[in-house]
């Protein structure tokens, strides 16, 4: 006997149809902010000389982490970059990695919060969170695509989708860590759940948020290299490139221009989280 | 007058508590209910009353609901039964709002491991209350200064309260809930987590406090002494119900069940104890024939004390002189103190058992004087200092 196949593929094919056709007007809009704030951003970026920008980023990654060794790794990675004609590419990924993050933790966080403070919100997300957690990262590659075409747009789109997960969970983690004790008190002298929320548990999440903000940034820089096959370009376009014009050298330089903004952007996240703690 | 006021209050946990009412309106105890129904039995009919200015210390042993009562009468836990009034209000009637400002009006709560809030600094902890109150940023500050000296922390408001010690960072909690200046103190085992000698400074300094400020002060311990040195009274409990509410002496001397009376065998050297070992050395005494009545006022004042014990030429005790008498009979132009000295005050022989102190005591609001087979006077017994000798002989005896 033959069970029939269940056919889930097709379910999800006209759902993901439906929706590409009822929220047009939504992706649409969503398409023409996040194109032009991106365009605009990486506009201004390739206006200014390099080294300009080049100087720029090491003083903000020396400022920040308050460590001279940080900042000179920044400086000599960069021009690194630089040197070997990345810098176009370098400036576009951290340009698609700024908008994904600024999108991802907008949204993400006040999630975070929500369900923190709601049970209801709280069984809701997380399973779902589960489920995006552990789908391989191409697959959201493919929803993107019929919403918002091949390009920069899709690109952010799955890179907000797959680097959000973090910022909800230890957004959520970090209000629900706070200790009972520190709650009840608030309690008992009085405070709203707002006055809770804002002078006491919000506070205390702060450096587990800030832990959460650091993976967001690292999963939409990884992810946008992936999401380099819709057409996100950057860094990620010339590994892809490389890839289908088996030129070995030239995917290898890429990837340490990505390895090289990776440590970057961790190793100064991690000094700013430590900060707050 | 009724500050607080607790009636047939109860606090079930766990889900459709009413069963478990029901069971104990049918006199089952908490064992019994928690292995019919898994419900447990924070607190079983409380009902007791706090006067105006007066310190009640709830005590019993760990899980007997002293928390939960406590966390009742506030409502950061909410009663299955019962109820609460607070001035003849109805806590347990008002709405989220109401209850709020109650609590920000009326009661201020410290907690047992302090319960500060790490990211704000010494004086931003003691500001907590007013800020929640919408106090302007400059009286606030000022309030929240005044409760933090009142608690000897001067100096210390830009101080993180990770940086200071256990006893210092428990002031912190005082001064925050003092700076609201609440009519109820809420005490929830406040100094258990202290040392003992630090927690001994800190229930002196309670007292001292209290002399100035006049709280109601409901506090929680499971510590016998320090529910004999701070209460005015005491309530007991008992797997969540009240086993008996009474003074000090009370509890010492009538304890009103086995409970009760193991509790206090713990302090029980009340038997051992004798006058002689409770007493202390009288200060000073007057001198009859000696010294006059202005002499003797001004050994009164001296001590800070209202009367004084006096002996005769062969050094035995003749009686007691009242600060009082002494102004009137020098409005008199008198010198001689032979006519007011008072003779039929309690004596007691060195040997007498602390527990007789007690009954001798009661109903008499002068020192007793311990006095030797020669009429000699040996010392004097105070009741504030009988409570806590027995309190600390009974540490020392461990
Ligand atoms: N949140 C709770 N859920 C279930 N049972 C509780 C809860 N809080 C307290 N209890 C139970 O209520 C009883 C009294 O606890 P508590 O008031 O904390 O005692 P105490 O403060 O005297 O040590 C204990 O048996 C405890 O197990
Ligand atoms: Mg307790």
């Amino acid at each position: 006997m033959s069970i029939p196949r269940i056919p889930l593929g097709v379910w999800i094919e006209t759902a993901i149809d439906f929706m590409v056709e009822h929220f047009a007007f939504a992706t649409k809009a969503f398409s023409a902010v996040t194109e032009s704030v991106l365009e605009l951003l990486e506009k201004a970026m390739l206006a200014a000389p390099a080294w300009l920008l080049i100087a720029v980023f090491t003083l903000l990654a020396w400022k920040l982490s308050r460590k001279r060794g940080i900042g000179l790794f920044t400086l000599l990675g960069l021009c690194l970059i630089w040197n070997m004609g990345l810098w176009p590419a370098t400036v576009s990924t951290i340009a698609l990695v700024c908008i994904a993050t600024l999108v991802a933790i907008a949204l993400g966080v006040p999630l975070g919060i929500a369900s923190a403070l709601s049970q209801g919100v709280y069984r809701v997300v997380m399973p779902v969170l589960d489920v995006m957690q552990t789908m391989p990262a191409f697959v959201y590659l493919i929803p993107a695509i019929p919403f918002f075409g091949l390009g920069k747009v899709a690109a952010i789109f799955s890179t907000v989708v797959f680097a959000m997960p973090p910022a909800i969970r230890l957004t959520c983690l970090g209000i629900r860590q706070t200790p009972r004790e520190l709650v009840e008190c608030a309690d008992a002298f009085g405070s709203t759940r707002w006055q809770k929320l804002v002078k006491l548990q919000l506070p205390m999440a702060t450096p587990t948020i800030m832990a959460g903000v650091n993976q967001t940034v690292m999963l939409a820089l990884s992810m946008v290299v992936i999401a380099a096959m819709i057409g996100a370009k950057g860094l990620g376009g010339e590994v892809w490139k490389a890839i289908q014009r088996l030129q070995m050298g030239h995917g290898f330089e890429a990837g340490i221009g990505i390895v090289i903004v990776a440590i970057i952007l961790d190793r100064v996240l991690q000094r700013v989280g430590a900060r707050q703690g | 007058m009724k500050k607080i006021e607790v009636k047939n209050l109860s606090k079930i946990f766990g889900p459709h508590p009413e069963r478990a009412i029901e069971l104990l309106e049918k006199g089952k105890g908490k064992d019994e209910i928690f292995a019919e129904t898994r419900l447990s039995v924070g607190v079983d009919r409380a009902g007791f009353d706090v006067d105006e200015g007066e310190i009640v210390v709830v005590m019993g042993l760990s899980g007997s609901g002293k928390s939960t009562l406590v966390r009742c009468i506030n409502r950061l836990i909410e009663p299955t039964a019962g109820q609460v009034f607070v001035d003849g209000v109805e806590v347990t009637a008002l709405d989220a709002k109401g209850l709020r400002e109650l609590r920000l009006a009326k009661m201020g709560m410290v907690f047992q491991n302090f319960a500060l809030f790490p990211h704000r600094t010494v004086l931003a902890n003691a500001e907590y209350g007013l800020e929640i109150k919408g106090m302007d940023p400059a009286e606030r500050r000022d309030r929240a200064m005044r409760s933090l000296d009142q608690v000897g922390l001067a100096g210390w408001e830009d101080s993180l309260p990770s940086q200071l010690s256990g006893g210092m960072q428990q002031r912190v909690g005082l001064a925050r809930a003092l700076a609201l200046d609440p009519d109820i103190l809420l005490m929830d085992e406040a100094f258990s987590a202290l040392d003992p000698l630090i927690r001994r400074d800190m229930q002196d300094e309670l007292i001292s406090l209290q002399g100035k400020v006049k709280k109601t002060i409901l506090f929680i311990s499971h510590d016998l002494d320090e529910a004999l040195k701070l209460g005015d009274r005491i309530v007991l409990m008992k797997d969540g119900a009240i086993v008996q509410v009474g003074s000090p002496e009370d509890i010492l001397t009538s304890p009103a069940n086995d409970y009760v009376e193991r509790f206090v065998a713990e302090v029980d050297i009340t038997k051992v104890l004798t006058a002689e070992s409770v007493m202390k050395k009288s200060e000073t005494v007057g001198f009859l024939g000696h010294d006059g009545p202005r002499a003797a006022l001004r050994k009164m004042k001296q001590h800070g004390i209202s009367t004084l014990f006096v002996l005769d030429a062969q050094h035995r005790l003749a009686g007691l002189v009242a600060s009082e008498d002494c102004a009137e009979l020098i409005g008199r132009g008198e010198r001689d103190l032979a006519p007011i000295v008072r003779t039929d005050i309690p004596c007691v022989a060195p040997d007498t058992p602390a527990t007789d102190l007690f009954l001798t005591m009661s109903g008499n609001s002068c020192p007793l004087a311990v006095v030797d087979e020669g009429g000699r006077l040996k010392g004097v017994v105070v009741k504030g200092s009988l409570l806590g000798a027995i309190a600390e002989r009974g540490r020392t005896q461990e």
